[in-house]
């Protein structure tokens, strides 16, 4: 009836153990919440979610998230390009690298970030000196972001090129194409559900993302302040009902981001 | 044309065929500008970390690790990644057998649930236990009749962490159990085995090396764990402060060197993970390798593909 296949011992036992964890741990927080926003009524709702300091704090938020993102799609795909088809020395370390901002704390990166970008750090000082501010400005945000979503396109992009077939690339060149056109139009449409899963994925980890970004973006209410940090301050005034119906916002465009990554991965299971 | 084709397709390396080859000098740009980028965005963080910690000279840096804060924090930290690890472990394992052995109704729904943690923001993560166990949430009154405080208190930090990290084990033994199928567990079933013996002598020895890097992997997030734990922590000073934010309080009273000095300890561990992470997908590709040659189905290594 409940189960369509499997004939190993243990599904009684692994599926209640997994559901009672996932209920206490996952489901009744998400509960308290829903019934906390529930609770503010419609229109008491609406006015906290969107007054202006939520509503710049979102566009700030989403935009730069967006912009990373789109960042690490480019250099995701030349990196995860570099990774697996060329060999030259320190491949295996910068291989390795790419999981740093998985492993290094974010309040870590956070710290190290600003100091490299402040207007007296090593790259600051010369991008002041050119009239760029990024540490405490919106450009700060931005490399915190890219940072912390470098993995994710390098790693859903190197396995798809690793298996990609080299005699579809081989009829390309028979047939007359250029390699810049065989890339184009042969191995890019075959990696773009990967890229967009990966960008999927480094966005909706930049909308949420916190540790690195407090300390890089300066915190103006309406200028540099992201969302995540908006609900911090809210809570720290004790305005639970603000910060609720901040983090509903929010939560909703992270299921619609985990939403479209399902799709995506739908898709790219098709495609491959 | 056809002669063409099949001298392509049963040519030797990829080396003698130009066609399929970017010239010496495009790919050398490429490899500088990814090398670049990585170095820019990865290697000087991490560089500048130690640079600064060090600055003041190692006299200054033993003080700042050895401070009796200091010290509290690491307990603290240790304590919550000593808790939560094991119980992250249990539950990880028992999952991926769950999602990888049965397929049923509701399967998928249970792997978003899974999911949940990467996509919600830490600081929702810590918000929503305020919601439940604050002196004004749904059992602050029960807590308080009890005496038991969890927000503000080391209970709230252990369960942030809990949640923050629970899906790495089960996402990384999962990748590795749906790769590696199920035929060897049907093959005991029919000799007769029960399931424990099952786990234990069949599927444990498979899945041992994903097992590992999904437990380093939890143990680093959990050890730098930071806006979930800030928002549950109330920042008591040597009570309720875990290393990250024992860096954020130092930094934020500009000492800085005491403060990188501190971070260099999460640094030193993250380094240690990305080493030991390419040391199991060295050991896992080689336990694979005689499987793969028997059996060409077999999914590539799985270690290190949805590290997420």
């Amino acid at each position: 009836m409940f189960v369509k296949r499997g004939v190993l011992p243990g599904f009684g036992l692994s599926l209640g153990y997994t559901l009672v964890y996932l209920a206490f741990l996952v489901l009744l927080p998400l509960c308290a919440l829903a019934l906390k926003a529930a609770g503010l009524g419609p229109s008491e709702f609406w006015r906290v979610a969107t007054e202006p300091r939520a509503v710049a704090a979102y566009e700030l938020s989403f935009g730069i998230s967006l912009l990373a993102a789109a960042a690490n799609s480019v250099f995701g795909v030349l990196v995860a390009w570099v990774l697996v088809r060329y060999t030259f020395p320190g491949r295996e370390l910068a291989d390795a690298l790419v999981d740093l901002p998985f492993a290094l704390p974010t309040a870590v990166a956070g710290i190290a970030l600003t100091a490299i970008y402040a207007p007296s750090g090593w790259l600051g000082a010369p991008l002041a000196a050119l009239g760029l501010k990024v540490a405490f400005a919106p450009l700060g945000i931005f490399v915190a972001l890219t940072f912390i979503g470098i993995p994710f396109v390098v790693r859903t992009v190197q396995p798809v090129l690793e298996e990609l077939d080299p005699s579809i690339e081989e009829a390309a060149a028979v047939l007359g194409a250029t390699r810049w056109q065989t890339f184009r139009r042969v191995i890019l449409p075959a990696l773009l559900p990967a890229v967009l899963t990966g960008f999927a994925l480094a966005f909706a980890r930049g909308v949420g993302e916190y540790g690195s970004v407090v300390f890089i973006s300066g915190n103006m209410p309406l200028k540099t302040e992201i969302a995540p940090l908006l609900i911090v301050t809210k809570l720290e005034q004790y305005d639970y009902a603000g910060a609720t119906a901040i983090a509903c916002v929010m939560l909703s465009v992270s299921f619609a981001a985990l939403f479209a990554i399902n799709l995506l991965q739908r898709w790219s299971r098709r495609v491959g | 044309m056809s002669g063409i084709v099949s001298y392509l397709g049963g040519g030797p390396a990829r080396v003698d065929r130009p066609a399929l080859e970017e010239r010496r000098g495009l790919r050398w740009l490429l490899i500088g500008l990814g090398l670049g980028f990585l170095g820019l965005f990865l290697l000087v963080p991490l560089a500048v970390v130690f640079l600064t910690a060090l600055r003041d000279g190692l006299g200054a840096y033993a003080r700042a690790v050895s401070d009796p804060e200091t010290l509290s924090a690491i307990r603290l930290t240790l304590t919550a990644a000593g808790i939560a690890v094991p119980l992250n472990l249990v539950f990880g394992v028992t999952a991926a057998w769950l999602l990888s052995k049965y397929e049923f109704s509701g399967r998928s729904l249970l792997i978003t649930l899974i999911d949940l943690p990467f996509s919600v923001s830490p600081v929702v993560a810590g918000l929503v236990f305020v919601l439940l166990f604050g002196a004004r949430g749904w059992f602050g009154p029960l807590l308080e009749q009890l005496d038991v405080k969890v927000i503000f208190a080391v209970p709230g930090i252990v369960i942030a962490t809990t949640f923050i990290t629970f899906p790495l084990v089960a996402r990384e033994v999962l990748s590795v159990m749906q790769a590696q199928g199920s035929d060897e567990e049907e093959a005991a079933l029919t000799l007769g085995a029960s399931g424990w013996q099952i786990f234990r002598r069949i599927t444990l020895p498979k899945i041992k090396w994903g097992v590992l890097y999904g437990v380093i992997l939890c143990n680093a997030r959990a050890m730098g764990e930071f806006g979930a734990v800030s928002v549950v922590s109330g920042h008591i000073r040597g009570e309720t402060t875990t290393i990250p934010l024992h860096v954020e309080i130092l930094y934020g009273e500009y000492h800085f060197a005491a403060a990188f000095a501190v971070a260099s300890l999460l640094a030193l561990i993250a380094v240690f993970t990305l080493l030991l992470k390419q040391w199991v997908a060295w050991q896992s590709r080689r336990s694979l390798e005689p499987r793969a040659a028997s059996r060409a189905t077999v999914a590539a290594p799985a270690v290190g593909g949805a590290a997420i």
